[in-house]
């Protein structure tokens, strides 16, 4: 089992969750995350006063899959949430050593 | 007092009650979300303790005898001279007058937002109030500096200058708070702070005429005007000045608008609400980046706004006083062919107020502080006031 972890912007989100469901990909988790990266952050003014913000909203989507379809995963997902501006995000997959069903007790392949 | 009267200033009672609430939220989207909780008790609890206070003596020492010259005596101690309801004119200016009592003291808790002990706070309000607000109150009212001549409508020195500058004293011994501010937490908050601020304040002016009559429409009419001119002349400053204009620019000049015609909103007539308002509105643009030159910690711009506002607008009336509209012992402003001599009092009720207010606010607060002590401590201010003063969170899942 492989869990595939994104980072995408905000607005991107639909179009992610579309790609995936069009892949009959059967579940994802989806997070409001906070972070930075190569894209910094913006300044807002408030009363003339300058704030920067360094930490930027983004969504964390994860991924449980079968092995022989993470790569397509991933694919899936550069494709749909680039834009091709700085600040897109990223993807990688880690190894899931055991997946379990909570209702069924299933596990493995079954369990997703 | 005839029954539509009446009907005014009670309903303009109410209306100014609504204001501090609606000075919370102002405050409140302002403030970090960790501590916005404590910013909305500090306001609250003005509504809660200084009606009471007003009732038991805070009335009487303000106004009882109208005509006297420096405080008021005991002869309405509880009320006690009011045995019969009557007309209901003496009852509804006691309680309109004290809505006023109330949001003076709450006006101030946003300069000393996100550090101060509630406990000082619960001690400072009601000592406030008797020791600045019911001698400045009544000096203007009926008292030394009324009987010169000076002019203050519906409470620009006696409200907006007198705290503004409690507001700058309090800071100076509360001391700098120990993180960087940061931006707003919830804008739309502030924004709907700043409409009920804007309602109420329909009340505050207009029915400060306590009659319904011309003077109350056209405090209204100068309420409305100054305002929208002031929250458009910080905007288009801004816009200028920072590349973008603000939802909070708007609400700080619209607010800054409405304190500057306080003072002047029964008195000036015809284009002078929207040049005071748009006076007012570019001013205070500029003087809240004063504490950043100065170094005072002035969290939410009650200095900027209300102190300086206030102030622009008192001064004002000093030009803009239209003698067709009121009677007084000096009815003209410059403009309209009188003498120097209105700014000349202006200049000096607003004088006498500063010193006084600042001088008491400061050693009230160095008291507080020498003696229960007035920040609350790292832990609280770091890890939010709302939560450690008050076991409450505002935001849950």
């Amino acid at each position: 089992m492989k869990l595939v972890t994104a980072i995408i912007k905000p607005f991107k989100l639909d179009d992610v969750k579309d790609a995936l469901k069009a892949a009959n990909i059967t579940g994802v988790t989806v997070s409001e995350v906070r972070g930075f990266g190569r894209q910094g952050g913006h300044v807002e003014t408030y009363r003339g006063a300058e704030y920067k913000v360094d930490l930027i909203p983004k969504v964390r989507l994860d991924v449980l899959v079968d092995d022989a379809i993470a790569d397509d995963v991933v694919d899936t997902i550069v494709k749909s949430a680039a834009t091709g501006k700085i600040g897109d995000g990223k993807v990688w997959v880690t190894e899931a050593s055991r997946v379990v069903r909570i209702r069924t007790g299933e596990e493995g392949r079954d369990a997703i | 007092m005839e029954s539509a009267s009446l009907t005014w200033v009670l309903i303009s009672s109410a209306l100014v009650l609504f204001m501090t609430p609606g000075l919370a939220f102002f405050y409140g989207g302002m403030d970090r979300r960790r501590n916005v909780l404590n910013m909305l008790m500090m306001n609250f609890y003005c509504v809660l303790a200084v009606p009471v206070l007003w009732m038991v003596l805070g009335y009487s020492l303000a106004q009882v005898p109208f005509e006297a010259d420096f405080i008021g005596g005991f002869d309405s101690f509880i009320l006690q001279d009011i045995t019969k309801a009557g007309d209901g004119g003496t009852l509804a200016t006691i309680a309109f007058l004290g809505m006023f009592a109330a949001i003076t003291p709450a006006l101030i808790s946003g300069a000393v937002a996100g550090r101060m002990k509630f406990s000082a706070w619960a001690i400072f309000v009601p000592v406030w109030l008797f020791l600045v607000y019911v001698p400045v109150f009544k000096w203007v009212y009926g008292g030394w500096l009324g009987q010169r001549g000076s002019l203050d409508f519906a409470g620009g020195t006696a409200i907006h200058v007198n705290a503004g500058i409690a507001a700058l004293a309090a800071v100076l011994v509360l001391g700098r708070r120990r993180v960087d501010p940061a931006p707003p937490h919830s804008m739309p908050l502030v924004m709907i702070g700043t409409a009920i601020l804007w309602f109420g304040w329909f009340g505050f002016n207009a029915g400060s005429a306590l009659a319904a009559n011309g003077t109350a429409a056209q405090a209204f009419m100068n309420t409305f005007l100054a305002g929208a001119a002031a929250g458009l002349a910080w905007v288009l400053v801004e816009w200028a000045r920072d590349g973008r204009p603000t939802n909070l620019g708007a609400a700080s000049g619209i607010v800054a608008g409405l304190v500057a015609i306080t003072p002047a909103a029964g008195y000036v007539s015809g284009i002078a609400p929207i040049v005071i308002g748009l006076v007012a509105g570019a001013v205070c643009c500029y003087a809240v980046r004063l504490k950043n030159k100065f170094g005072y910690d002035d969290a939410l711009d009650v200095v900027g706004v209300h102190f300086v506002g206030g102030l622009v607008g008192s001064l004002l009336i000093g030009f803009f006083a239209n003698p067709s509209f009121f009677e007084g012992t000096y009815s003209a402003g410059l403009f309209y062919g009188g003498s120097v001599d209105l700014l000349i009092e202006q200049v000096l009720a607003n004088g006498v107020a500063i010193v006084w207010s600042f001088v008491l606010t400061f050693v009230i607060m160095l008291i507080l502080k020498a003696t229960i002590g007035v920040r609350a401590d790292d832990q609280a201010e770091l890890t939010g006031l709302d939560l450690a003063l008050h076991a409450e969170t505002a935001y849950h899942d």
